[in-house]
C-alpha cells in the first residue's frame, strides 16, 4: 500500500511494524513529531509499548539500555544537541552491546543555536561504535528502520538510523508501507542470549581489568581490551550480516540492493560525486545535466557510514578520475570526515582517484542545484588539484556579515 | 554465509565469593568469642545473634554456638563492640598466626 | 502494620557474598546485605559508579547474588524506570526494581533522573546510601556532606554548606513513600525496605552510613558513629507515607529525653575536627531548636 506522509511520520510506522516494546524519548526539534507520532501510536493502542516521557535523552537512553538489558526491544530519538546529551550513553550501549536503533533526524548543533539542517550530529559520532545507516528518502527511512532492528539484534550492537532533519523530516512523500505480517516474518522477536534474570542472575557492565581473570568455574575471562576487540571484529563483521539482511529484505519487499553505497550513473563514469543523505538524491539532477553536456559523472550516496563499507566504496570508485565529496560536516581544523575515510579507503590503490571536497549547507543554509553544477563543473574540469584544506560552497564573506 | 556469532564478549559477572581474595588476610586484629560469655552458647538457646546481624562481611554463622569464617573476616571488631555480654575479644592477628581456630 | 522483624526471625539466606572488596567496617556493606535480604531473590538492581560498583565485584565475579546492571552515574533513575518498562512489556511485573545508589549519584548528578522518575509516578524503589562524600573516589564533598566537615575538596576549612535535605526534595515530589534509616538501625531499615516492596508507585529511601575510612573513625565503631547520629538529633529517621509523617522508633524515643550533645558525635570522627566551638554550639542550638518544634 502506498501512503503519502512526513519522513518522521514513515520513522514512526517503522517502529510500530518492528513491534517496539519500550521507547523512552524526549522532544527536539526536527525530531519531535516522530515522538509525538509514537506517543499516539502508544495511547490509541496502535502499538502496543511502553512509552516513557523522559525528562532529557541521558535518561531516555538510559530507559533504552536498561530495557534492553531487561530483554526488550528499545527504541528512541533525538536530533543534535539531544544526541550529544546522549553521548555518554551512547558509548555505553555499544560496550554493553545491546540492540538498540535510535532514528536520528539530523540538524545542526550549537553555539550558535541553530534549527536547521546538516549532518554535524551524528557524524560527530562516528567512533563510538554504533551503526549508522543514512536514508535518503522516505522510503528508506521506513525500511532503514525495520532492517536496523533485525541487524541491531543479529550483530548485538545498536544502530543509529539518520536522516535529514526538514528536508526529509517534514516533507511529504509516497512510500511504500510494508505488511505487519510480512514484517513479523522478517524481524523475530528480540531474544537476548542474556538479559536481567532472577532465576540466573549476574551483573551486568561490570569493571573490568586491564587484564584477563579466571571466572567463578576456573576458565580465564577476557579483560577490557579484549572486550573491545571482540565488538570491532563484530562491527566489521557486520558488514557481511547487513548484506545478508539486505538480501532477504529485498526478496520480501522487492527493495533493496545496495546496501552500502547507492551508485547512481556511475558504470561508465570517469568522475564520481559523493554524498551522504538526501544531498545525494539532489546531485542526480545535477548529474543528468552534466551528462547532458558530455561529462561522465555519477553520483554515489552513501547509505551506511559506520562500519565503513571499505570495500564497497573501493569498488564503486575504482578507475575513476576523480572523485569530489560533498559534506554537510566537518572534522573542525582537519576537512569532511566522509572524506578522509574515502581517502584512506584509496590509498590502496594503485591508480587512485584525485579526490576534492566540498564543506557546503551547514546550520541549514540552502543547497542551490546551480552552485552544486557549479562546484563539480570546476572540479571536472581541473582533476588533478588537490587542496589541503577543504573548499566551502556558499559562502558569503563580504565585510558586513563579519563581527 | 557461515553463520558468524556475534558477541562472544560482554562484562557480565557470576556471583561468587572471594572477589577480593582471602579478605581474611587484610586482618590485624581477631574475633574470638568466649563462648562460657555468649549468651547463645551459653543457654543453648537460639537468642541474641546480635554478632551475626551486624557483621558487614556475612561471616558469622547464625548458629549454637555462632562461628566465625576467619578466611574472609575482615576483623572490623564491630562484633566485639557491639556484642551484650562482651563475649568477643579482638586479639592480635600476629599472636594467633599458626595457632588453631 | 507489619510485624516488626527481629533478629531471631530474619532470614538467615544471604544475597551478599564474602570475601568482597569493600572496606574492613564498611556501613555500607551493612546496609546492602540487609537490605537485598529485604529485597529477596525477586529483584533487579540498577547501580551507578560509586563505592557499591566495588563492593559488589570485578568481571568476571559478582559478590552479589541477584541480577544487576551497572549504569552511568547521572542515569541510575531512569535506568530503574527501563527495567520497570521492560518488565511490563514481559509481564513480568512482580519483580522488584531497585536502584542503589551513594549520596553523591542521587543528590548531585543524578537528581535530575531521580525527579523524572518520581514526577512520572515510575514503580520503583530508590535506595540512597548516604555516606555523605564521594567515597569511592576518594573522599571529596558532595551535596550532602554535613557542614564543617574535611574532605578532600574542603580540606583546611571544612565544607562551609550544609547538608542537603534530599528526602525533603523527594517527598515533594508527592510519592507514596519517603523514609529515613540508618546502618546502626537494621531491623528498622529492613522493615522500611520490605515495606517499599509492597507499594505501587516511587519509593526512595535514604540509608545513613557511616564509613570508617572517609569519617575517620575506628572500624569497630561503625554502629557507635551511626547510633549517636540519631540520638544526638542531628539524622532523623522517619516515614512519610501518603503525605503522612511518622517518626520511627529510634528518633521518637527521644521526644521530651535528653540527648546526648552533638560534640560527642562530633569528637567520635576525624573529619569535624575543623569545627571551632562557635559553630558546635551554633548546630547544637539550630538541633534544639528543630526538637523543640
Ligand atoms: C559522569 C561521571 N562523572 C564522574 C564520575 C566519577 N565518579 C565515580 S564514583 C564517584 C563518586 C560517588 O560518590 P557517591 O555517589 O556518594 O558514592 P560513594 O562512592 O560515596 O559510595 C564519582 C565522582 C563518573 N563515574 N561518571
Ligand atoms: S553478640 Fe555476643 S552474645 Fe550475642 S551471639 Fe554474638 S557472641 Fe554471642
Ligand atoms: S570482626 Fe568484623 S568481619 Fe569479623 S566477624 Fe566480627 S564483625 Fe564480622
Ligand atoms: S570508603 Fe566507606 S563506604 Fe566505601 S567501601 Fe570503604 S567503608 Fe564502605
Ligand atoms: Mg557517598
Amino acid at each position: 500500500m502506498h501512503i503519502i506522509e512526513s519522513g518522521n511520520v514513515a520513522a514512526a510506522t517503522g517502529v510500530k511494524l518492528s513491534r517496539v516494546q519500550v521507547i523512552a524519548a524526549y522532544p527536539i526539534t526536527p525530531q519531535t513529531p516522530l515522538t509525538e507520532k509514537l506517543s499516539e501510536f502508544v495511547e490509541s493502542e496502535q502499538l502496543t509499548a511502553q512509552y516513557i516521557p523522559v525528562e532529557s535523552e541521558h535518561s531516555a537512553m538510559a530507559v533504552c539500555i536498561a530495557a534492553s538489558t531487561a530483554g526488550t526491544r528499545a527504541f528512541t530519538a533525538t536530533s543534535a544537541n539531544g544526541l550529544l546529551y546522549m553521548n555518554e550513553q551512547l558509548h555505553w550501549a555499544v560496550g554493553a552491546r545491546l540492540p538498540i536503533v535510535t532514528c536520528v533526524v539530523n540538524r545542526g548543533i550549537g553555539a550558535p543555536w541553530t534549527v536547521w539542517n546538516d549532518q554535524q550530529d551524528s557524524m560527530a559520532q562516528r567512533d563510538v561504535g554504533w551503526i549508522q545507516l543514512y536514508a535518503s528518502d522516505h522510503q528508506q527511512i521506513i525500511d532503514s528502520v525495520i532492517k536496523a532492528f533485525r541487524l541491531a539484534q543479529t550483530v548485538s550492537i545498536p544502530v543509529m538510523v539518520c536522516y535529514d532533519g526538514y528536508l526529509l523530516s517534514h516533507t511529504y512523500m509516497p512510500f511504500d508501507l510494508p505488511e505487519q505480517s510480512e514484517v513479523d516474518a522478517f524481524l523475530p522477536p528480540f531474544v537476548p542470549k542474556h538479559f536481567l534474570d532472577p532465576e540466573n542472575p549476574g551483573n551486568f557492565n561490570t569493571v573490568t581489568l586491564p587484564d584477563v581473570r579466571p571466572g567463578v568455574d576456573g576458565t580465564m575471562r577476557p579483560g577490557y581490551i579484549e572486550i573491545r576487540h571482540n565488538l570491532h571484529q563484530d562491527l566489521r563483521a557486520a558488514l557481511d550480516s547487513y548484506a545478508e539482511i539486505d538480501r532477504e529484505f529485498e526478496q520480501r519487499f522487492g527493495r533493496g540492493g545496495s546496501p552500502f553505497v547507492e551508485q547512481y550513473r556511475c558504470d561508465d563514469a570517469r568522475f564520481v560525486a559523493v554524498a551522504v543523505g538526501s544531498l545525494s538524491y539532489q546531485l542526480r539532477d545535477v548529474i543528468d545535466t552534466m551528462r547532458e553536456d558530455g561529462i561522465a559523472i555519477g553520483v554515489m550516496g552513501v547509505q551506511m557510514y559506520r562500519p565503513f563499507p571499505d570495500q564497497a566504496v573501493a569498488s564503486a570508485l575504482a578507475g575513476k578520475e576523480c572523485v569530489i565529496v560533498f559534506e554537510k560536516a566537518l572534522s573542525y581544523g582537519n576537512q569532511g570526515p566522509l572524506y578522509s575515510d574515502i581517502k584512506s579507503t584509496l590509498y590502496r590503490m594503485d591508480d587512485r582517484p584525485i579526490i576534492h571536497n566540498y564543506i557546503l549547507g551547514l546550520g541549514g543554509r540552502e543547497i542551490k542545484t546551480q552552485q552544486l553544477l557549479d562546484a563539480l563543473t570546476e572540479s571536472c574540469a581541473r582533476p588533478a588539484a588537490i587542496e589541503d584544506t577543504p573548499r566551502w560552497i556558499g559562502l558569503k564573506l563580504q565585510e558586513e556579515h563579519h563581527g | 554465509m557461515a553463520t558468524k556469532t556475534y558477541c562472544e564478549m560482554i562484562s557480565r559477572s557470576q556471583p561468587g565469593p572471594g572477589d577480593g581474595g582471602n579478605t581474611g588476610s587484610w586482618r590485624v586484629k581477631r574475633p574470638i568469642i568466649d563462648y562460657d560469655k555468649c549468651i547463645p552458647a551459653k543457654t543453648k538457646k537460639r537468642a541474641c545473634f546480635t554478632c551475626w546481624l551486624l557483621c558487614p562481611d556475612c561471616v558469622v554463622s547464625k548458629t549454637i554456638p555462632p562461628a566465625i569464617n576467619l578466611d574472609y573476616c575482615k576483623g572490623c571488631g564491630i562484633c566485639a563492640e557491639e556484642c551484650p555480654a562482651g563475649a568477643i575479644e579482638m586479639v592480635d592477628e600476629a599472636s594467633q598466626t599458626g595457632k588453631e581456630k | 502494620m507489619a510485624e516488626k522483624t527481629t533478629i531471631l526471625n530474619l532470614t538467615e539466606e544471604e544475597f551478599v557474598h564474602s570475601g568482597n572488596r569493600a572496606c574492613t567496617g564498611c556501613g555500607l556493606s551493612i546496609v546492602y546485605r540487609i537490605g537485598l535480604k529485604a529485597l529477596g531473590k525477586n529483584s533487579v538492581l540498577v547501580v551507578p559508579p560509586s563505592c557499591l560498583t566495588v563492593l559488589q565485584g570485578l568481571y568476571p565475579v559478582a559478590s552479589t547474588k541477584l541480577p544487576c546492571v551497572n549504569v552511568t552515574f547521572a542515569s541510575t533513575a531512569a535506568a530503574a524506570t527501563g527495567v520497570r518498562s521492560a518488565m511490563m512489556a514481559l509481564g513480568k511485573d512482580d519483580v522488584n526494581v531497585v536502584a542503589w545508589a551513594g549520596d553523591g549519584g542521587t543528590s548531585d548528578i543524578g537528581i535530575q533522573a531521580l525527579s523524572g522518575a518520581c514526577e512520572r509516578g515510575d514503580n520503583i524503589i530508590y535506595i540512597c546510601y548516604d555516606n555523605e562524600a564521594y567515597m569511592n573516589t576518594g573522599v571529596q564533598r558532595s551535596g550532602t556532606t554535613p557542614q564543617g566537615v574535611l574532605t578532600t575538596t574542603t580540606p583546611i576549612k571544612g565544607k562551609l554548606q550544609v547538608k542537603k535535605d534530599v528526602p525533603a526534595i523527594i517527598a515533594a515530589h508527592g510519592i507514596p513513600y519517603v523514609a529515613t534509616a540508618s546502618a546502626a538501625f537494621p531491623l528498622d531499615f529492613y522493615d522500611k525496605v520490605k515495606k517499599a516492596t509492597t507499594i505501587h508507585g516511587p519509593k526512595y529511601i535514604h540509608v545513613h552510613t557511616p564509613c570508617p575510612p572517609g569519617w575517620g573513625f575506628d572500624t569497630r565503631y561503625t554502629i557507635k558513629v551511626g547510633k549517636l547520629a540519631v540520638e544526638t538529633g542531628l539524622f532523623d529517621l522517619y516515614e512519610i507515607e501518603n503525605g503522612s509523617f511518622s517518626l520511627s522508633a529510634p528518633s521518637q524515643r527521644l521526644v521530651g529525653k535528653k540527648r546526648p550533645p552533638v560534640s560527642d558525635y562530633f569528637a567520635a570522627q576525624g573529619r569535624f575536627k575543623s569545627l571551632d566551638t562557635d559553630m558546635v554550639n551554633t548546630i547544637q542550638q539550630q538541633v534544639d531548636a528543630k526538637w523543640a518544634a
